[in-house]
């Protein structure tokens, strides 16, 4: 065990993972973390907390993981590079390993002129960091894990027990350098990835086959991701705005022609796992139901994940 | 070279205050090629000031001069007396310049006519756009010849985020994603292996991040001091 976390101990035992997001709120009230930890409790094998995502100032990702500790569900922490140097990173890494934080998920973060896609006002005119990238990012992870180093050279008291998660977006551009994407990842020192989320199950099929051919599926996690569609209307957006995301038309007007478009969601979203799960080396799913935390149950239940595995 | 862009008028007035004596100094190197402050741009500038100080009844007295390169002591000491009548010298050379001016002139105050925006280059006809990022450890040799540094919105250095759109960056639609460039032009190379390869966190120290930087060649040192 290289964490000791539910979600390596899951994945290691063989079964099909499942993780959930739960975004930090855009403010201090606790009580808001503790509802959604409520509703979201036990869906899960673990639960990814946002890091500031879109670059919109939220609670931190590691004091909300520690209120996730705290009530006994296992956070993976996002970690993105815009907002810190890899002296602060390392820093706070050990501090949220200190507090029993086990999955820690390395990411580039969103531009810090995105402000929610132009929904919110943001920090456009912050400074970014960007000291290292998020493949960089793991390879400092495993250091302090593996040879409890820190990047500089210095040694740590203790090695520290992280599963280092990565994300993948295997349909973004440039595509053919996707798969070697991944390998640099899992060459760094990966051990799960969380992909862009998927609706084209044939191409993200073709995908995993490219993967499977240089044999990454064996040797990192693959979760492929699963966005609960609201609307018809969102997922034409996805498909024509979102980086990495492509919709096939059918879902799109399948959507649209729904006289129940949520219940048409999860029923989608619960199609998608069950088709996922038949793809040889996916190892589990990573479902997001942005602002509509409710709907993870109902399709975590609905494709016959529940309940979570005990160990 | 380095790129810049006048100052605004209202804020190049602003400056002004009560001078009754300025002068507008140019530079004749990369501002000029970039049509921000050259003698052409000192010429544009110096009338829209007297334009907008008669409309506020002001009697103020502007001198143009360019010099062929304001970073040099040699040629900024050729408009030493011009510099020394005017109560205040607005230069339109780089950030450079601006201070290669104030440190040979102790008492003159020298401000800024332009801003100083980037190293890059004329890509078209009245677009410039950013090359490098002086990070001070050039690694061109394996991007095929594009710098991520500079060109990649989020400096990333082992390939492109999830960001990228049909060659466009997440930040904007008028933003080249620095890694297709580097990814196409690495496949006409026929080096696309050279990504395979991780590459280590970079030593920002030669950058900025090291401090205010210094480049010394001994040997021309040495020879001074003999």
């Amino acid at each position: 065990m290289k964490s000791g976390s539910n979600l390596e101990k899951v994945l290691q035992a063989g079964h099909f993972a499942v993780t959930a997001e739960l975004g930090p709120p855009m403010g201090c009230n606790a009580e808001v973390v503790q509802k959604k930890i409520q509703l979201l409790g036990g869906v899960a094998d673990a639960y990814n907390v946002t890091d500031c995502q879109t670059a919109v100032v939220r609670m931190s990702s590691i004091a909300t993981s520690i209120f996730l500790v705290q009530s006994g569900l296992e956070p993976v922490m996002q970690m993105t590079c815009r907002d810190r140097n890899r002296i602060a990173m390392q820093s706070d890494i050990l501090g949220a390993a200190a507090h029993g934080i086990k999955n820690c998920l390395c990411i580039a973060g969103d531009h810090q002129s995105f402000g929610a896609a132009g929904k919110l006002k943001g920090h456009p005119g912050a400074k970014n960091v960007y000291d290292v990238d998020s493949i960089q990012l793991v390879g400092i992870l495993k250091g302090l894990r593996d040879e409890a180093r820190q990047q500089g050279g210095d040694p740590l008291d203790g090695r520290a027990p992280l599963f280092i998660g990565a994300a993948w977006t295997p349909l973004g551009d440039p595509v053919e350098i996707r798969t070697m994407r991944l390998a640099k990842k899992v060459n760094a020192g990966a051990d799960f990835v969380q992909t862009q989320a998927v609706f084209d199950i044939e191409r993200f099929s073709e995908a995993m086959k490219k993967a499977r051919d240089r044999g990454l599926h064996e040797r990192v996690a693959i979760l492929a991701g699963i966005i609960v569609p609201k609307s018809g209307g969102m997922l034409a957006y996805m498909n024509e705005s979102v980086p990495g995301v492509t919709v096939p038309e059918g879902l799109i007007r399948r959507m649209k022609g729904a006289s129940d478009p949520k219940a048409e969601g999860v029923a989608i979203a619960i199609e998608l796992v069950q088709q996922i799960k038949q793809i040889e080396g996916v190892r589990g799913v990573h479902i997001q139901a942005i602002e509509w935390e409710a709907a993870v149950r109902s399709v975590v239940e609905g494709a016959g994940l529940l309940p979570r595995p005990k160990l | 070279m380095i790129i810049a862009e006048r100052k605004p008028l209202e804020e190049i007035l602003s400056m002004i205050g009560q001078a009754r004596s300025v002068l507008i100094a140019g530079c004749a190197t990369c501002v000029a090629d970039c049509m921000a402050g050259g003698e052409r741009e000192v010429g544009i500038l110096a009338s829209a000031l007297r334009i907008a100080q008669r409309q506020r009844n002001g009697d103020v007295e502007f001198v143009e001069a360019t010099v062929e390169r304001q970073c040099e002591r040699e040629f900024i000491d050729r408009i030493r007396e011009l510099v020394e009548k005017a109560d205040i010298v607005i230069s339109t050379a780089c950030g450079i310049g601006v201070q290669a001016m104030a440190e040979r002139y102790g008492t003159k105050p020298i401000y800024p006519g332009v801003n100083t925006r980037f190293l890059g280059l004329r890509e078209e006809e009245g677009l410039w756009t950013e090359r490098c990022g002086a990070c001070g450890d050039c690694t061109l040799h394996l991007t095929g010849g594009v710098c991520p540094v500079a060109r990649c919105s989020k400096s990333l250095l082992n390939g492109p985020c999830g960001g990228s759109t049909k060659g466009k960056c997440e930040v904007s639609d008028e933003i080249d994603c620095g890694w297709q460039l580097i990814v196409d032009r690495l496949k006409a190379l026929g080096q696309l292996d050279l990504l395979e390869v991780n590459i280590p966190p970079k030593n920002w120290a030669s950058g900025r991040h090291g401090g205010p930087r210094k480049v010394i060649k001994k040997e021309l040192r040495d020879e001074k001091r003999k």
